[in-house]
């Protein structure tokens, strides 16, 4: 007797363990530094950046505590499997291949794809027409070469690069007359770093899903199934209040937000 | 028959269902086989037509023409390719003005300057292979060149180069093999040859085995073109060098 009602005692704990994970009044996130402007410390070393600010709207709006824990990315998913935190949330893409490993929130945002160009240029909004016979310049294999490829590769001479930088020296030389870069590293490799030599021009692409991917989100352990929940209803709420879009035009101020 | 059938089926399978190998990045493989061979073509050819006087004049009695020559060649062997691209590349690009010159009609497009870098180096090795090769001309050809009373310029012509230049020919493969191979840097300079096309497939579709060994095989059939030219050319023009029978 005594013995059934031991087991039936440990099922119920069993059970209810498995059912509900835990119910979590603190939060600790795990974010990988420096990555301008998503996370990033400002010069008094106060963590700031579009993850940051938007990991605290989240836990305002869904009344949790949140601690931000800096964790190197080799280990940022270990780390999350042994519970030195409870969530990623650092630039982190969505794929086929983490999602074996831990789940994913709703994405919160896809990073921008810019246009850059010399100060000077002509071009105001890049199509087929205005980039026709144009070079481009492009990172190797990243999904803006993808993009440029397959979009403008039959009329314009598309140049790619190892690096950032070196799309930046060739556009410095004249070589180029547009570069298609992700938003963030063309900004600090042009923008940024050769004052008022280069700006952006047209819009932002975040679309299409085909060659932008789905995006960002925030990582969780696979059986906290009821925090991701937690944390999308948030996601949702402040895209709903304007409190999404703020945040997005106080960090890309030239991107519009999805 | 029917097992035969269950044996290609995979195979067939992969064929349809892949999308590394597909009329799209064929077309890039083909750009860049183009770039490469015409990059590697056009540089060995001026490289051999401006190696031949330069390897005459690198055993000339003049110190400062010998001197100079010397200087080119040990400039253009004792550094890395790589450096010289970048410097023709990168380097010309950044003198000051230069943009407004006709020399930017070159400089603009990438091809020209790996062109001149690539052209510079094999020129400076051929220049050395032949000036080798002229300088092993048996004493006693010379000596009776000579006695015919033949002039300099008509003793070069007609006795030194001919055997010479044959005689270089199985170093003369080798520096065209591995102009072949070293021609895969020019990738970092934006041009997109076999390696850059290969370069490209695998970053989209990270696919290292497929692109890497797919473009391998390119060069490989490119290598061993060359190498036949230059077997049936040593054969017929090195016959007088085989031993008798």
């Amino acid at each position: 007797m005594k013995k059934i009602i031991t087991l039936s005692l440990m099922g119920a704990v069993l059970a209810t363990g498995h059912a509900q994970a835990r119910d979590y009044d603190t939060v600790r996130i795990g974010v990988d530094i420096p990555y301008v402007p998503m996370e990033y410390r400002t010069p008094d070393g106060t963590l700031t950046g579009f993850d940051i600010d938007l990991g605290n709207a989240l836990c305002k709006q869904a009344e949790l505590d949140c601690k931000w824990v800096i964790q190197g990315w080799d280990g940022i998913i270990p780390g999350l499997q042994a519970r030195k935190f409870d969530a990623i949330m650092s630039s982190m893409t969505i794929n086929d291949d983490r999602k074996k490993q831990i789940l994913f929130s709703d994405p919160y945002m896809t990073p921008p794809s810019a246009w850059f160009t010399p100060k000077d240029s002509t071009i105001s909004s890049p199509n087929e027409e205005s980039l026709k016979g144009k070079s481009i310049g492009v990172q190797r294999g990243t999904v803006q070469d993808n993009y440029v490829t397959d979009h403008y590769g039959s009329n314009a001479s598309i140049k790619r690069y190892a690096t950032a930088d070196d799309v930046a020296i060739d556009m410095e030389a004249g070589r180029l007359d547009i570069a298609f870069l992700d938003y963030p590293t063309g900004k600090a490799a042009l923008v940024d770093s050769k004052s008022g030599q280069f700006k952006t021009v047209g819009e932002m692409l975040t679309e299409p899903k085909k060659y932008f991917g789905e995006g960002f989100g925030i990582a969780f352990r696979k059986r906290d199934r009821e925090l991701a929940e937690t944390f999308n209803k948030a996601l949702a709420e402040l895209k709903d209040n304007g409190t999404y879009n703020t945040l997005y035009t106080k960090y890309f101020p030239d991107a519009k937000a999805e | 028959m029917e097992q035969l059938s269950t044996l290609w089926q995979p195979l067939l399978d992969w064929m349809n269902g892949n999308d590394i190998f597909t009329p799209n990045t064929f077309a890039m493989y083909w750009t860049g086989l183009t770039n490469t061979v015409q990059l590697v073509f056009i540089s060995l050819l001026i490289g051999l037509v401006l190696a031949v006087p330069l390897a005459i004049a690198r055993g000339s009695r003049n110190q400062v023409l010998r001197k100079s020559i010397w200087f080119y060649t040990y400039l253009f062997r004792g550094t890395p390719l790589l450096i010289q691209l970048y410097l023709a590349y990168y380097g010309f690009a950044f003198i000051p003005g230069i943009q407004e010159t006709w020399l930017w009609f070159f400089l603009d497009d990438p091809l020209y300057p790996a062109l001149l870098a690539f052209t510079l180096n094999t020129a400076a090795y051929t220049t050395e292979i032949f000036h080798g090769s002229i300088q092993a001309t048996p004493r006693g050809e010379i000596e009776a060149a000579r006695a015919y009373g033949m002039s300099k310029a008509k003793m070069m012509r007609r006795i030194v180069l001919p055997s010479a230049l044959r005689r270089a020919l199985p170093a003369y493969g080798n520096e065209v093999i591995f102009m072949l191979h070293a021609s895969a840097i020019a990738f970092v300079v934006s041009i997109t040859d076999l390696t850059g096309a290969a370069y490209y497939i695998y970053a989209r579709f990270y696919a290292p085995f497929a692109a890497f060994l797919f473009v391998a095989a390119l060069y490989m059939v490119l290598s061993f073109s060359i190498q036949a030219l230059f077997k049936y050319l040593e054969k017929r023009l090195l016959a007088h060098l085989k031993p008798a029978r």
